[in-house]
C-alpha cells in the first residue's frame, strides 16, 4: 500500500511502532517464563527474569560452619569457608545481625563479643576466629552480594524425572495420536457421502452436523462418564479416544465435506464411468486430493486433544499410568506454587510440541480456520 | 502395551471400512447378470456403510447425553429419585450460580469484544509492513497454548512476594515502579474477574486477527481506489470503507470466541478455582460434578450453557441451509 497517494511516511512509522508495540506486549508473557525456565532457582526469586541477563543482587543470612569444623591456629580457633558455598559471587558488604545487616566492607574485620572475629572477603570466604574453643551454635552472617546470571537445565532435569513429567509426556502422546487418527478416518467416509452420494435424509444430516458444532462438552460428560463405567471403560485410554473422537467429529465432518464439495465433479463423474466403485473412488481419487484439509483437521484435533484439560480429567484416572501433562500441569499449580522453575519448565515442555506443530505447519491451520469458521 | 493398543484402535477402524465394503461387493458384485441392479442396490446401501461410525459417535457422544442430561436434572444427586423442578429451585436461588452468570455476562461482554477489536487492529496493522507475516504469527502463537499453560505464563505476571522482596511478577514490578504497593491480583474483586480475561483475550485475537486479515484482503481494490480518488484519508478509508464491507466475517468471529467463552472453564480452575468472586458457569459444573458429586445439579447448570449457545446454533443451522440451496 506504498503507492497510496497521501500516506505519510509519519504514518508508516505509526504503523511499524504500532505493529512492535503490539507483538511486544504479545510474546513477552510466554518469553518471560521461558527464560525463566532456564534460570537458577534462587535468582528466580531474587530478580524479576528481565533482569536475567544482569548480576542479581541478593542478600543472603548464611550460617558459619558448626563448631565441629573448627581447627587450632596457632593461639586461636577459626571456622572458614565460603558463603556461597562454591557458587560464586560478589560480596558487597556483610553484618553480623539484622539491624545492619550492611554496616563492614569486604575486607573488614568485625568484631562480635568475647573476642570472636568475623571477615568476609569479596569472593565470599570467610574466617571466624576466637581466643578460645567454639561451642553451640555457630553465628549466623549477613551478606549482600552480586551473583552473575546463572542459567541451567537442572529444571528441566528435576520436571522430567523428578516430578513425572517424562510419564505424563507418553500418557499425552498415548490420548493424542489415535484421538487425532480416528475421527480423521471416520469423517473423511462420511463427509465424502454428504458431499458426493445421493440418500435421503442426507440434508438434515449436514444440518445436525452443524448444528452439533457448537454443542458444549459440558453437556456431554455426566451422561457418557456413566456409560463409559456401565460399558466398564470408564478410566480405559479406548474411551477418551472415542471421547475426543466424538467431540471432534462435527468439524471434522464440517471442514472436509466442504472442502470435497469443491472438488470438480467432472474427475468422479468420469471414475464412475469407468465402472469405479464409490470406495475405489473414494480411496484413490477424493483421500489424496484432500489432503489439505485432512492436514488442517488434523492439526486442529492434535492441538485440541494435546492441549485439553477437560475430557482427560473426566475419562482418565489422575494415577501416573494414565495423568497427562495438562493434568500434572494443574496439580503443580496446586502444589508446587511458588516455586516457579518446576512450573516454568513443566509448562514448556508440556507446549513445546504444539508449538513445534503450529510453526511447521501454519499454513494448514489458518486455511483449516478460514473454512471451518460457519459462514 | 500403550503402543500395542493405539495400534488396535486405528487398526480397527480401517478394518471396518475395507470388510463391510468387501462384504458389499462380495455380496452384490458390479459384473455378472444382475449387475445393473446390484450396482444400484450397492449405491443405496454403501452411503450408510460410510456413514454408520460417524452418525453412532454422533448420536451417543453429542445427541444422547442433551436428553439424559434432561432426565438427570430432575433427579436427586445420584440420578435415582425423581425431584420435580428441585435442582431448577436450588439453582435460582443460590448465590455461586448468580455469581457465575453474572461473571459470564461480564465475559461475554468482554472478551469476544476485545478479541474481535484486538483482532482486527492486528490485521489492519500486519497487513500494511513487510514483515507482517513474522507479526502475524508472534500474535497467533498463543492459540498452540493450553489453557492450562496459558494460566502458568499469566500466573507468573500476576506473581505478587510482598513483604519488602523484589516482585518478580511483571505486572507489580511496572506497579511498583510507578509507586504503588504490590497487590495480590487475582483476590482483588472485581479486577481478577478481568485479569482471567486477559488470559483468554491473548489466546483468542490471533484467531480472529487471521480470519479479519482474509477478509480484509477480499475487499475489492475499487471501493478503496474511489475513496483514496475522493481523499479520504488512511483512517476513515479503514473505518468507513473497509469495516463495513467486512461486518458478516466480524459477526462470525464474534459468534465464533462467544461460544469458547460460555466454555472456558481450564483458566478459571487453574488461575483462582472460582475462588474470590471469579466463578464461571463451566467451572461450576465440574465443581458439583466432581466435588459435588450431584449429577442433578451437575446437569441443571449444563443446560443453563447449552440453553445460551441454542441461538448461535440455531443461527448457524439457518445460515448453513441458506448457503446450500
Amino acid at each position: 500500500m506504498d503507492n497510496i497517494a497521501g500516506t505519510k511516511s509519519s504514518l508508516v512509522w505509526a504503523v511499524h511502532l504500532a505493529t512492535a508495540a503490539l507483538v511486544l506486549l504479545w510474546v513477552l508473557p510466554t518469553i518471560g517464563l521461558l527464560v525463566s525456565s532456564f534460570r537458577d532457582r534462587d535468582q528466580i526469586t531474587t530478580s524479576g527474569w528481565w533482569r536475567s541477563l544482569f548480576p542479581a543482587e541478593q542478600n543472603i543470612v548464611y550460617r558459619a560452619g558448626d563448631a565441629d569444623t573448627q581447627r587450632q591456629d596457632g593461639p586461636l580457633w577459626v571456622i572458614d569457608g565460603n558463603v556461597f558455598d562454591g557458587a560464586g559471587g560478589e560480596v558487597t558488604a556483610f553484618g553480623v545481625n539484622s539491624r545492619a545487616p550492611d554496616a563492614f566492607a569486604p575486607g573488614a574485620e568485625a568484631d562480635l563479643k568475647d573476642g570472636v572475629k568475623l571477615a568476609v572477603q569479596a569472593n565470599g570466604d570467610y574466617r571466624l576466629t576466637a581466643p578460645a574453643q567454639f561451642e553451640g551454635r555457630s553465628p549466623r552472617i549477613f551478606v549482600s552480594s552480586v551473583t552473575p546470571p546463572r542459567f541451567t537445565l537442572d529444571n528441566y532435569r528435576r520436571v522430567m524425572f523428578a516430578e513425572g513429567l517424562g510419564r505424563a509426556f507418553l500418557n499425552t502422546m498415548t490420548v493424542t495420536i489415535p484421538a487425532t487418527i480416528i475421527p480423521i478416518l471416520i469423517a473423511a467416509f462420511a463427509a465424502y457421502a454428504l458431499a458426493w452420494m445421493e440418500f435421503p435424509g442426507r440434508a438434515l444430516l449436514i444440518a445436525a452436523v452443524v448444528g452439533l458444532l457448537v454443542v458444549p462438552l459440558q453437556m456431554a460428560l455426566i451422561p457418557l462418564l456413566k456409560l463409559h463405567n456401565q460399558l466398564g471403560i470408564g478410566k480405559e485410554y479406548i474411551g477418551i479416544w472415542l471421547a475426543h473422537s466424538g467431540f471432534g467429529l462435527p468439524l471434522a465432518i464440517y471442514l472436509l465435506r466442504n472442502y470435497m464439495v469443491g472438488l470438480p465433479r467432472e474427475i468422479i463423474e468420469s471414475a464412475r464411468v469407468d465402472g469405479a466403485t464409490d470406495f475405489q473412488i473414494f480411496l484413490k481419487i477424493i483421500l489424496p486430493l484432500s489432503f489439505p484439509a485432512l492436514a488442517s483437521f488434523a492439526i486442529f484435533q492434535f492441538l485440541w486433544t494435546w492441549n485439553d484439560l477437560l475430557v482427560a480429567t473426566v475419562f482418565l484416572g489422575n494415577n501416573p499410568d494414565q495423568l497427562v501433562m495438562t493434568g500434572l500441569l494443574r496439580e503443580l499449580m496446586g502444589s508446587k506454587g511458588g516455586e516457579w522453575e518446576i512450573l516454568a519448565a513443566s509448562a514448556f515442555v508440556s507446549i513445546a510440541v504444539p508449538l513445534i506443530v503450529f510453526f511447521a505447519m501454519q499454513k494448514y491451520l489458518v486455511r483449516g480456520l478460514l473454512a471451518g469458521s460457519v459462514k | 502395551m500403550a503402543g500395542g493398543t493405539i495400534v488396535i484402535g486405528v487398526f480397527g477402524c480401517v478394518a471396518y471400512f475395507f470388510l463391510s465394503n468387501l462384504i458389499l461387493d462380495t455380496l452384490l458384485p458390479p459384473r455378472g447378470a444382475d449387475a445393473g441392479r446390484n450396482i444400484a442396490r450397492a449405491a443405496q446401501i454403501r452411503p450408510w456403510l460410510f456413514l454408520l461410525p460417524a452418525v453412532l459417535l454422533l448420536a451417543v457422544y453429542l445427541v444422547y447425553p442433551v436428553f439424559v442430561s434432561v432426565w438427570y436434572s430432575f433427579h436427586d444427586s445420584t440420578g435415582q429419585t425423581y425431584v420435580g423442578f428441585d435442582n431448577y429451585s436450588w439453582l435460582v436461588s443460590d448465590s455461586k450460580f448468580r455469581e457465575s452468570m453474572r461473571n459470564n455476562l461480564l465475559w461475554l461482554l468482554v472478551v469476544p469484544a476485545a478479541s474481535t477489536f484486538f483482532g482486527l487492529i492486528a490485521a489492519a496493522l500486519t497487513d500494511r509492513i513487510r514483515w507482517g507475516n513474522f507479526a502475524k504469527a508472534m500474535i497467533f502463537m498463543p492459540m498452540a497454548i493450553s489453557f492450562v499453560g496459558a494460566s502458568v505464563i499469566w500466573k507468573f505476571i500476576y506473581d505478587y512476594r510482598g513483604d519488602g522482596q523484589t516482585e518478580i511478577g511483571m505486572l507489580n514490578a511496572i506497579w511498583v515502579s510507578l509507586g504503588g504497593q504490590p497487590q495480590t491480583w487475582l483476590t482483588l474483586e472485581p479486577g481478577n474477574s478481568f485479569m482471567l480475561m486477559i488470559v483468554l483475550i491473548w489466546i483468542q485475537t490471533g484467531f480472529a486477527m487471521v480470519i479479519l486479515s482474509a477478509a480484509l484482503r477480499g475487499i475489492p481494490e475499487e471501493t478503496v481506489e474511489a475513496a483514496i480518488l475522493d481523499g479520504a484519508s488512511p483512517l476513515q478509508i479503514f473505518a468507513r470503507i473497509k469495516v463495513p464491507q467486512i461486518w458478516g466475517t466480524i459477526a462470525v468471529v464474534w459468534t465464533t470466541i462467544t461460544i469458547t467463552v460460555l466454555k472456558v472453564f481450564d483458566i478459571v480452575l487453574a488461575m483462582t478455582n472460582g475462588q474470590w468472586g471469579t466463578q464461571v458457569l463451566a467451572n461450576l459444573m465440574f465443581d458439583w460434578m466432581f466435588r459435588g458429586n450431584d449429577t442433578g445439579r451437575a446437569s441443571v447448570v449444563a443446560l443453563v450453557i447449552m440453553l445460551m449457545v441454542t441461538p448461535i446454533m440455531i443461527w448457524n443451522i439457518r445460515n448453513a441451509r441458506k448457503e446450500m440451496r
